[in-house]
């Protein structure tokens, strides 16, 4: 690895790979080089199951802005959702 | 020119993925691709980057070997399992990447193959770009019988204390003092990761214990500047350091 910056979450829901949806149970937050992104360093957005191997990924390479972006509209969304009476 | 071959010249070479005995005894995969010929023939131990035992280092090896070198890429990822090589890294990422330890005894293990061929001039390199640059560092300082090493703009042979892990316990730089073949380092000036401060410390270290070295740096080039399949990609600079990288090589391995 090359900036090493990688952290991880344990989460509960379901993503759509390359073979159709399975289980996630971990999301990795990195920022390091992109396979497919036109950037030096990206941050590296992974969810994953590692019980089923390397392919259970959903991934997502975006920038800086792009994640802080996302970021405000999911706090954003979060917030709405636990205003709103039915968060689960 | 380096990419300038004779048309009259004997071209061929073989490749496979085959598996070697491997760090811990583990027997792992390696991307092997030798010169046609008896040889004898110098060896390299080529390691990849962060991104993985990709397409481009089965390329690479390719590319050393078409020079006449047998070549010897380990999937150092292998013992995370298989998939496709950007999938493997990510995992290998989340694990927070493959100890030091791992690494110099994976590739301690591929110099011992490399010399047992019938067709070794007995001597061998070793080089990697990205983390690969500083994995070849670390071996180079390491492991004893290397005659040559390369860092193609290695991220993290300086490291600060808050930047080491159980994974990573020594900065690599430390073992500049034990280096004990020469060095040749290729970088651009506008890299990140390692910056040009970084690269000067790096130089700093090879003068202060006299090490044999040439350290090429590029302007207008910044981190992985080889890599044609991405924006990085120089041209020019590129192909220079082409040149100097066979210069370098065929001085200290063929000679």
């Amino acid at each position: 690895m090359c900036t090493n910056i990688c952290l991880t979450a344990g989460i509960t829901g379901s993503g759509k790979g390359a073979a159709g949806w399975f289980p996630v149970s971990q999301a990795n937050v990195g920022y390091d080089h992109p396979t497919h992104a036109p950037f030096e360093h990206a941050l590296l957005l992974d969810f994953v199951n590692p019980l089923l191997g390397p392919g259970a990924r959903v991934a997502v390479e975006m920038n800086l802005a792009s994640g802080k972006a996302l970021l405000a509209k999911l706090e954003a969304a979060i917030a709405e959702a636990e205003a709103s009476g039915v968060a689960e | 020119m380096w990419n300038s071959f004779r048309t009259d010249s004997h071209q061929a070479m073989q490749c496979e993925i085959t598996t070697y005995k491997a760090g811990n005894g583990d027997y792992i995969h390696a991307y092997v691709a030798r010169p046609g010929g008896d040889g004898p023939f110098p060896g390299l131990v080529v390691i990849h980057h962060m991104p993985g035992w990709d397409e481009f280092y089965l390329e690479f090896s390719r590319r050393f070997a078409q020079h006449g070198y047998t070549v010897i890429a380990p999937d150092l990822y292998c013992r995370a399992g298989h998939g496709t090589p950007d999938d493997v890294a990510a995992k290998v990422r989340a694990e927070g990447g493959v100890p030091d330890d791992q690494v110099v005894a994976d590739c301690e293990a591929a110099l011992h193959w490399l010399k047992s061929l019938p067709t070794s001039n007995g001597k061998v390199g070793v080089l990697g770009t990205c983390s690969g640059g500083r994995h070849a560092m670390l071996v180079a300082g390491r492991v004893r019988g290397f005659d040559a090493v390369i860092d193609f703009w290695g991220g993290g042979v300086v490291a600060s204390p808050e930047q080491l892990t159980a994974k990573r316990p020594v900065p690599v730089i430390d073992y500049t003092k034990d280096l004990t073949c020469p060095v040749l380092g290729i970088f651009g000036n506008d890299d990140q990761n390692p910056p040009p401060a970084q690269v000067d410390q790096h130089e700093a270290e090879l003068k202060k214990h006299g090490k044999q070295y040439e350290f090429h740096r590029y302007d207008g080039a910044g981190h992985g500047f080889f890599y044609y399949h991405a924006p990085a990609y120089r041209q020019q600079q590129a192909m220079d350091a082409w040149g100097k990288v066979f210069a370098f090589l065929d001085k200290n391995l063929k000679g």
